[in-house]
């Protein structure tokens, strides 16, 4: 299947370039976002009727990772009201650039910062204290809170979206998941963009502001990086820009050699598995200790985590590479033959949110109607009783999504084995015992 | 592999009865496991506050006050791995109050191994018929 330019299409391509569908859609999150850490703040202490963990855990996260992130890439992103505060306020305009730019310091960010180990630390904290984060209300809203703040300081401090780029622990992930994603944002000619003078998209115009994310589009490669915020479509002089409707996983025929990258791959795939056994497994001991922070069972529980993801799923992974023949140093196989985790970690993740989104979404009826907890019913939903939905279908579902990734896998190992002409054998075995660890887990 | 009937050992059903304390946010025991057709009796005791059991699959559900026993009983007629679950708000971490109930082999796994082998196994041979 070859590509096929969306943006020829009047109506997208315009739609795209206006900003005021954008700004609608952003006015909507903002404030949605901010009813959230307000009823994280001030509303009931009861996570199940609480706006903000019902809409951010169960509802966001179920569009995020079965819709969002797999069909639209970095699409999150491109609405994600989390930045907008501080690019207003580094931009000193919401809408189109203004005549006079506000003298905020506008940093360049500190080249041996300039990869994504900040946001591994920064999701792998908040992973260690999920089963506090999902389930007390004050909590998420103290972290959206934050997220939102660090935002808008690290605006005034740095050029671009750097909290985007650099540090939401979020986005990172977005950004590994994205390059499986039907949808890519590319120019058409690269040649127009070596010509270019002024290089607009990067550094703006009167039309647009250079990309927030730091991005020249003429090297566009991969969706890993671009937050699809649309200004070079609306900066570029040549209508150099398309977003383009693409094969599934076009990015992952050329193998990341970044170890960052990599160990994000490990990251997810180790967090999904985790989960899978703290969160929805019968072990009661486990889920103690990865609630009661601080204490010594929780010290266990964050050591074990840490383990998983960076001694044990990488040592058995290399084990595997070890002794593979290839004329490739071990580091550069390691990442990019952990290119193949990537949709086996996007697969990981839709089945066990599968599993934590229809048992637990008959709460958002009751939370639409009550969102503060405090005796209101306000679409007759309140009292909708807890009824886990489509029960019939979860287990074929979860098989479809683990078996699918673990195919898809396997593919995307054995394009990357022949890239760097090692054998696929020991990758495809490794991605077949995790996942039927992870079926094992689920099921 | 993966769709063919799996061997089945025929075993009368019988009557089961266990006793599952329930305490924020664990069941003890955590794992249930009865052969298809066995007759459940499930006595929920709670030791701290209201909690539930309603078991996946079977729609069936049960509450206990503390230190009150309430009884479920239900024939285990559907085979394979069931999740059972606090269906009454008992604290910050009820969601994830979970056990598992296997009635007789947990088929959806085994099958969804053997479908995972095979669809590896394919995927190696397509490549190679095509080098």
């Amino acid at each position: 299947m070859s590509k096929i330019e969306l943006t020829r299409n009047p109506v997208i391509k315009n739609a795209l370039k206006n900003r005021y569908p954008q700004l609608t859609v952003f006015i909507v999150m903002l404030v949605g976002y901010i009813f959230a850490i307000f009823s994280g703040l001030i509303g009931t202490p009861v996570g199940s009727r609480n706006f903000g963990i019902v809409f951010v855990w169960i509802a966001w996260w179920a569009i995020l990772i079965l819709v969002a992130v797999p069909f639209f890439g970095r699409g999150w992103c491109a609405v994600c009201p989390i930045p907008l505060p501080g690019e207003w306020l580094q931009r000193g305009a919401v809408l189109s650039p203004p005549d006079k730019k506000p003298k905020w310091l506008n940093l360049r960010w500190p080249k041996f910062m300039r990869n994504i180990w900040l946001q591994n630390i920064s999701f792998l904290l908040l992973a260690l204290f999920s089963s506090v984060l999902l389930t007390t209300p004050n909590i998420t809203g103290i972290v959206l809170a934050a997220m939102l703040f660090a935002a808008i300081g690290l605006s005034t401090i740095f050029e671009r979206r750097s909290f985007c780029r650099y540090l939401c622990p979020v986005g990172g992930f977005i950004g590994l998941y994205s390059q499986v994603a039907p949808i890519e944002l590319r120019v058409k000619d690269k040649q127009t963009c070596v010509t270019c003078v002024g290089k607009p998209c990067y550094n703006g115009n009167e039309n647009g502001y250079g990309c927030s994310w730091d991005v020249f589009p003429g090297g566009l490669t991969k969706n890993t990086y671009c937050g699809l915020c649309m200004e070079c479509i609306r900066t570029c002089p040549h209508d150099n820009i398309a977003i383009n409707l693409r094969p599934f996983s076009a990015d992952l025929a050329k193998p990341s050699t970044r170890i960052d990258e990599a160990f994000k791959a490990f990251i997810m795939l180790g967090s999904a598995m985790i989960y899978a056994g703290v969160l929805l497994g019968p072990w009661g001991a486990f889920k103690d200790a990865a609630y009661h922070v601080g204490t010594s069972a929780w010290f266990i529980y964050a050591i074990i985590f840490l383990a998983i993801i960076f001694v044990i799923l990488p040592g058995l992974f290399t084990l595997g590479i070890l002794k593979s023949k290839s004329i490739f140093p071990l580091k550069q196989r390691f990442a990019s033959l952990a290119t193949a985790l990537i949709p086996l970690g996007l697969m990981f993740w839709v089945a066990f949110s599968l599993s934590f989104v229809l048992t637990n979404a008959s709460y958002i009826l009751a939370s639409l109607s009550d969102p503060l907890g405090l005796g209101w019913n306000l679409f007759g939903t309140a009292n909708v009783a807890w009824r886990p939905m489509l029960m019939a279908i979860l287990a074929p579902a979860q098989i479809l999504a683990l078996v699918g990734g673990l195919i898809w896998s396997a593919r995307t190992a054995q394009k990357a084995a022949n890239e760097i002409r090692t054998s696929s054998i020991p990758i495809v075995t490794f991605c077949f015992i995790v996942t039927s660890v992870m079926l094992w887990l689920l099921l | 592999m993966a769709f063919a009937p799996l061997p089945v050992q025929y075993i009368a059903p019988q009557e089961r009865t266990f006793r599952i304390e329930a305490r924020q946010f664990a069941y003890s025991p955590s794992e249930l496991k009865v052969n298809s057709g066995d007759m459940v009796t499930i006595q929920l005791v709670s030791t701290d506050v209201v909690h539930g059991l309603y078991v996946d699959g079977y729609d069936v559900s049960v509450e206990a006050d503390p230190g009150q026993t309430a009884t479920l009983t239900f024939v285990a007629d559907k085979s394979g791995s069931f999740r059972f679950r606090c269906n009454v708000t008992c604290g910050a971490m009820h969601p994830f109050m979970i056990g598992k109930l296997t009635v007789g082999s947990n088929n959806w796994f085994l099958r969804s191994i053997g479908l995972a082998a095979l669809a590896i196994a394919g995927v190696i041979i397509s490549t190679k018929q095509k080098a």
